[in-house]
């Protein structure tokens, strides 16, 4: 079966971020790593190939020149090849123009099954799957937290406000996996060095067929009209652990009438 | 017109839609609300207490599980026929899906994560925290149809009275959208003990390391007469039972205290716990959001500061 994975490259979880107020996008300049929440979608994809026995997980994303570094790790943990949609002009999509260029290489590719991670770690949005899969005219199953993948069938058990659902739609199909679907491996030494000469491929949005004023902010629908300060809020206290922080909280409680 | 996503469960519009609605009332436009579903008409007749003029039905046996796919065609239906120009959700795992899917099919800008909307020189302009909420965004459209998704829990419902005017709606669907079946729906995994009542909440996340060291998290929620609530990252491992689930999926609660055991505090779980009084956090990691919107943090391993808590709490009550 050939699964495709879309991934993204987002500034690493551990630096502090920051909006450039000049463009008024995220800056993109520091460090960067792998979503964490796509971690999980590619994790998937590998349980599904070896439980098939054969097979083929492509990774799709779209990224400054960097991103490679994220599809690397990807392809460390055992994702066959990669395919990289990167030139200036993508940059700064929002979800339209994203969903449109994804669904371009996605065209291309002919997945049987198409997975994406529970959400942007940088935009914290969750919606990328079900755009692409309205593009690609194709069922989609969001937040799976367990999947099964047979006889030309895909059943996701996903948890929403009100208890457990379970959907099945036939392949080819959209799925976009929890965050507690799986505990992702880390990439071995050896899939560290193999990484490297898997195949990655960059292309240009023009390469697919998308049009220059259907990428990018010209082809984006939304804006960031003014970046703002958030509101005021009470000093919180926040104390290391010395030994004495029970004592702290027990003192913290009695004071507010709480013990 | 602004048309506003009505979800609904079990014969109840829901509330975080209505309070959307209420929100779309107050802007002044002509504002319709729209109800999907099979057999709903009674239902869509409510939303006209809550703010709703008009209200659109789409009244077929392919809305009656709630799937995303056919709720995109009958939206799509409805701005395309109708003169809608923009489209408000309330944040929710259905309505996500709808949203995303009605903006790929229509072109149409998406702003999610809003906690506010308002008109500036006769523009809509959304207010949306980014970056574990250091910075609030003012976020517009460059063309129509707009359509906004709010943070769950933004706006209260007003109920003003008054009869909505109920205008049929006949989408057609597209076959990719009604190939996904609902199998089982809504199914609870296991009955627990309500934690919407207690007045002290003590939960846990994964920081807790094992579904075994709960009993640490159970062992001071019973010495200070509380409950023990869960994170849908533990829930969804299977290390603690649905029903004491707090976030965006799951409950939402008000306690006098909150006591946040290794969680992380990402915004789905914020939530579901904002409006509680005091909130203490313990977790080892210090760049843990959840310190920023905690009373007292306490940057340390759990497993030591946790069991001294509980005795300490039981000598002096």
């Amino acid at each position: 079966m050939k699964i495709a994975v879309c991934v993204k490259h987002v500034p690493d979880a551990t630096v502090t971020k920051r909006i450039d107020p000049q463009t008024k996008r995220l800056d993109r300049s520091g460090e960067g790593a792998l979503n964490q929440f796509d971690t999980q979608a590619v994790e998937e994809a590998l349980q599904i190939k070896e439980r098939d026995g054969d097979g083929e997980v492509i990774l799709v994303s779209m990224g400054p020149e960097r991103a490679l570094d994220s599809l690397r790790k990807a392809l460390a943990m055992g994702a066959d090849r990669a395919v990289l949609v990167s030139d200036e002009q993508v940059a700064g999509s929002d979800l339209v123009a994203t969903s449109r260029v994804l669904a371009a290489v996605l065209e291309r590719e002919g997945p049987d099954l198409v997975v994406f991670g529970q959400q942007g770690g940088d935009s914290d949005g969750a919606v990328l799957g079900a755009a692409v899969a309205d593009r690609l005219r194709r069922p989609v199953i969001s937040q799976v937290a367990e999947l099964e993948v047979a006889d030309g069938k895909v059943k996701g058990k996903r948890q929403t406000e009100f208890g457990y659902d379970v959907i099945e739609a036939p392949l080819p199909a959209v799925v976009a996996v929890s965050d507690a679907i799986n505990e992702p491996r880390y990439p071995s030494l050896k899939g560290i060095m193999g990484a490297k000469k898997k195949p990655q491929e960059t292309v240009s949005a023009g390469d697919l067929g998308v049009e220059a004023d259907n990428v990018g902010e010209a082809g984006s629908r939304t804006s960031v009209v003014a970046l703002n300060d958030p509101p005021a809020r009470g000093d919180a206290l926040k104390i290391e652990d010395d030994g004495s922080a029970a004592e702290k909280i027990a003192d913290f409680l009695a004071e507010r009438k709480l013990l | 017109m602004i048309a506003v996503f009505l979800e609904h469960h079990e014969g109840e519009l829901q509330k975080g839609a209505l309070g959307v609605l209420g929100k779309a009332a107050q802007l002044g436009d002509d504002v319709a609300g729209v109800v999907l579903g099979s057999g709903v008409k009674d239902l869509a007749a409510q939303a006209g207490r809550f703010g709703a003029a008009r209200v659109f039905v789409a009244d077929d046996p392919a809305l009656e599980a709630p799937l995303p796919q056919p709720r995109v065609d009958a939206l799509a239906h409805l701005v395309r026929e109708e003169g809608v120009d923009t489209v408000l959700f309330a944040a929710s795992v259905l309505s996500a899906d709808v949203a995303a899917g009605l903006a790929a099919r229509l072109d149409a800008g998406l702003n999610w994560d809003l906690v506010d909307l308002v008109k500036d020189n006769g523009n809509l302009v959304g207010k949306r925290p980014a970056l574990e909420d250091t910075v609030y965004v003012d976020v517009g459209w460059t063309g129509e149809p707009r359509l906004a998704m709010f943070r769950p829990g933004t706006f209260d419902p007003t109920e003003t009275g008054g009869e909505a005017e109920l205008s049929d709606l006949s989408p057609q669907f597209e076959d990719f959208s009604t190939q996904a079946t609902m199998l089982e729906q809504a199914h609870a995994e296991s009955e627990g003990p309500s934690i919407e009542d207690a007045d002290v909440i003590v939960a846990g996340g994964r920081g807790l390391g094992s579904p075994e060291n709960f009993s640490l998290v159970e062992a001071l929620a019973k010495a200070l007469g509380g409950a023990v609530a869960a994170t849908r990252a533990v829930v969804d491992a299977g290390w603690y039972p649905y029903a004491t689930q707090v976030g965006q999926t799951g409950k939402t609660v008000s306690p006098k205290l909150y006591i946040a055991c290794g969680i992380s505090g990402a915004i789905q779980h914020k939530v579901g716990m904002q409006g509680s009084g005091v909130v203490i956090a313990i977790n080892k990691d210090p760049n843990a959001p959840i310190f920023e919107f905690a009373d007292l943090g306490v940057v340390g391993d759990l497993n030591e500061v946790v069991p001294k808590l509980t005795q300490l709490v039981e000598q002096r009550k």
